[in-house]
């Protein structure tokens, strides 16, 4: 049979191994760039060979800590996120490398070197240097999928949780992968007792922490997972190069291109951690400068300890950024005394994002900024972060962290006296991911803030995930919805409403009752959740009116609808200084008019 | 025949799925393709860029000053992206206006058929005129009619056609 040849996204190639190595349980958190792997699980599900359990879980801790458990049982079973996600699992993830594992278990955890849509660059591998964890670097779409089988296999070997580490080159990028027929492993549940292991007490964890620290010395022995080596032809001897994931596919191009394929030793690292020992050795021994390019953090440099290490740790290799084919040019130049590639020249920004035209969040940062011109807008992360254009966000932290730094930014004003309007703004996605203890928090600090709950019933940003409240699991099956309204009222909360911000006048005086709450004798938090579909779901867009909208020629030009409205269908005719509306992309929402002082923004009913 | 090429626009312009019919049709013919594409917060109305890489390729990315080819459905994004493109590479524009490379107004063209999005497909007609991609007409017909919704089969090939046969 001829073997099938699929032009996939590096996160389908590896959703799809995930579903050809037998895995039984994925559980993931949605995160640019490793939202497409858990998706592709549930595009793939049909091909399965074994019954399989597919979830969005409420966040990174709990994906892990689910499919944890069943790999106690044997099964095999994947945990899913993005660098910063880690973070948010560290806690179950340390303690795991100490437990182990039964039957195979992946985190895999998508970095985000640039960084293209994270908080920080942070590199993965690093983290499981401290974790005590074994990582795998991937170079291409067609690689990551390879390496899954190979994970599960070797987790099972050694009862170890393995990390695979795409980058969003990998993850975002697609190739010719071929397909392979889905493992039938026919494994039963059976969850065996050992409670000195699975509930070890401080007493076991010597012994599990020297099982580890064997097991790691032995992984980094195996053959399947050791550096690649491609010869020179001996014409520039002592000198290697030693790249890992996308920077290694990066620099094979290269040398390509500068006619220099096959003329200098290059290894390929496909384990970074733990790097084996003999491979070290044998580098100190057979060569004099080393060249170590590698995404994000200087880990298998750090590992190599050798002399004459060209990298980040000598600055020759920038230390923070993505290493874009053009940077390692200019590296690989240096280091080989090339002549020097002519200076890039200074790259120019582009079009900068903004919240899709007719967004309902446009027009609660509208009108929140409308109430509170003074005020202060601690918000998080998801589209609304893009509420930065508007001037309603002026922090953005982590996943959650917008309600606790609106209760810090009150408590540091209250103790002086005075305390200006705090408007906290969240997505309902992030609400259920870390907003909930944060909420509970405020309520028992008496903190006086107005948390506006931005609920557009999606986890827009990662494409439309669904949320708790929707009913609806990963797979599209129904579930039992929870409701956010009564989460918070148990949370503690007295003052609750609920409004659709396309209605600007009863958002804002809700918004003004909310300020009068907080400050009233009986104040503390007050909660408003903005509802309104997101735009991007067509049966919101169908659902809603539609008026044809246009700029009549009253406008005097002060470009507020441009500029404190921002909505991306609206630009300023600079010749005529009148706005515009591009049809294009205007949806007819008709949240605009109310913005413009002389009432030139128009609409005609359309059907 | 190896060909870098980029495709280049706003977030919501259907970047990807112009990207996808192109890498289709190399996987279609046998060959192996490399793609890139932005995602995430860039997506919302931003610049976007994907590359794709035909032939033995190992790394998406396209290096300055190597692209053969670039499709630009944004005409505002030839500053930021136009450093990519060889100095003899082609360059095809949605554009309304005069300017530097070949253009056609794929927009307006594209709203005639009732949606904006299928510019994309216009612009790719264009290209595939003026025979600057290594794929042929059928061949893009028929990674068109793969990755198209069934629903839209018909209107992308439409769209696709007019820039085809657009002076
Ligand atoms: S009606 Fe106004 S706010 Fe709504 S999409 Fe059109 S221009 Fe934007
Ligand atoms: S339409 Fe109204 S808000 Fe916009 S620039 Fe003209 S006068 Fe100002």
């Amino acid at each position: 049979m001829k073997q099938q040849i699929e032009l996939l996204m590096g996160n389908e190639a590896i959703g799809r191994g995930l579903i050809e190595a037998g895995c039984q349980i994925a559980a993931a958190y949605p995160g640019t760039p490793s939202t497409e792997i858990l998706q592709a699980v549930i595009d793939h599900r049909e091909q399965a060979e074994e019954p399989l359990h597919i979830e969005w879980s409420v966040n990174e801790k709990i994906a892990f800590e689910v499919a944890l458990a069943a790999s106690y049982t044997g099964k095999r079973s994947v945990a899913v996120m993005k660098q910063v996600g880690l973070n948010v699992a560290a806690d179950p993830f340390m303690r795991t490398a100490y437990l182990g594992v039964k039957g195979g278990m992946l985190t895999i955890v998508a970095d985000d070197p640039g960084p293209h849509s994270s908080q920080n660059e942070q590199d993965t591998r690093l983290f499981c240097l401290q974790a005590r964890v074994p990582v795998l670097d991937p170079a291409s779409p067609a690689e990551a999928k390879e390496l899954v089988p190979l994970a599960f296999e070797l987790s099972e070997k050694y009862e170890m949780n393995l990390v695979l580490r795409p980058t969003t080159r990998i993850c975002h990028s697609r190739q010719n992968v071929e397909r392979q027929k889905p493992l039938k492993l026919e494994r039963g549940a059976n969850f065996e007792k050992d409670p000195t292991r699975w509930a070890a007490t401080p007493a076991f964890l010597p012994p599990l922490h020297r099982r580890l620290n064997a097991g790691l010395e032995e992984i980094a022995r195996e053959p399947g997972l050791q550096p690649r080596l491609t010869k020179g032809d001996g014409s520039r001897p002592r000198v290697a190069l030693v790249a890992s994931g996308i920077a290694c596919a990066h620099l094979v191009d290269l040398l390509d291109e500068l006619g220099l394929s096959g003329r200098v030793d290059l290894f390929q690292v496909l384990m970074p951690y733990p790097l084996n020992p003999e491979f070290s050795a044998r580098l100190r021994q057979d060569y004099s400068r080393v060249l170590v390019l590698e995404e994000t953090y200087p880990v298998i440099e750090l590992q190599l300890a050798h002399p004459g290490t060209v990298g980040k740790q000598d600055g020759a290799v920038p230390r923070e950024g993505e290493l874009a084919p053009d940077i390692i040019h200019r590296v690989l130049a240096a280091f080989l005394d090339l002549p020097a590639p002519p200076e890039l020249p200074v790259q120019k920004r582009g079009q900068r994002p903004s919240l899709c035209p007719g967004c309902p969040h446009r027009a609660a940062f509208y009108s929140i900024r409308q109430c509170f011109p003074k005020g202060i807008f601690p918000s998080d992360i998801g589209c609304y972060t893009l509420g930065l254009n508007l001037g309603a966000v002026d922090t953005v932290h982590c996943m959650g962290a917008c309600i606790s730094q609106g209760v810090g930014f009150y408590q540091a004003y209250a103790q002086d006296g005075e305390f200006p309007t705090i408007v906290v703004t969240i997505g309902d996605s992030t609400f259920f991911h870390a907003g909930i203890p944060a909420l509970i928090n405020a309520v028992i600090q008496q903190a006086r803030i107005i948390v506006v709950i931005l609920d557009n019933a999606t986890t827009a940003m990662t494409g439309g995930q669904p949320v708790p409240h929707l009913g609806l699991a990963a797979d599209g099956r129904k579930t039992r919805a929870v409701a956010i309204e009564p989460l918070v009222r148990a949370s503690g909360v007295d003052f609750l409403e609920i409004c659709d911000p396309y209605d600007k006048p009863r958002f804002e005086k809700l918004l003004r009752q909310a300020d009068n709450y907080i400050r009233g004798e009986q104040g503390g938090v007050a909660v408003l959740i903005s509802r309104h579909g997101c735009i991007m779901d067509p049966a919101v867009r169908k659902a809603q009116p539609s008026w044809q909208v246009s700029v009549i020629e009253s406008c005097v030009g002060c470009r507020r609808c441009v500029d404190a409205f921002e909505c991306p269908a609206l630009s300023m005719d600079s010749e005529q200084n009148i706005a515009r509306i591009n049809p294009d992309r205007c949806i007819g929402c008709g949240t605009c008019i109310p913005v413009c002082p002389v009432d030139a923004i128009v609409r005609e009913e359309t059907s | 025949m190896k060909q870098q090429i980029i495709v280049s626009g706003i977030g919501g312009q259907g970047v990807l799925f112009l990207t996808r019919v192109i890498a289709q049709a190399a996987v279609n013919r046998g060959l192996p393709v490399l793609t890139s594409e932005t995602h995430g917060m860039a997506q919302r109305g931003g610049t976007v860029l994907s590359t794709i890489k035909v032939d033995n390729f190992a790394s998406p990315l396209i290096r300055a000053g190597q692209a053969d080819l670039g499709l630009l459905l944004w005409e505002e994004n030839l500053s930021v992206h136009q450093t990519l493109i060889r100095p003899e590479g082609g360059l095809y524009l949605n554009a309304a206006t005069a300017g530097p490379g070949e253009r056609i107004d794929a927009s307006a063209i594209a709203r005639g058929l009732g949606n904006a999005v299928l510019a994309n497909l216009v612009l790719l007609g264009l290209a595939v005129r003026k025979q600057a991609l290594f794929c042929c007409v059928d061949e893009c017909e028929t990674a068109i009619r793969q990755l198209a919704p069934q629903k839209f089969a018909r209107q992308n090939l439409e769209a696709f056609h007019q820039g085809l046969n657009h002076n």
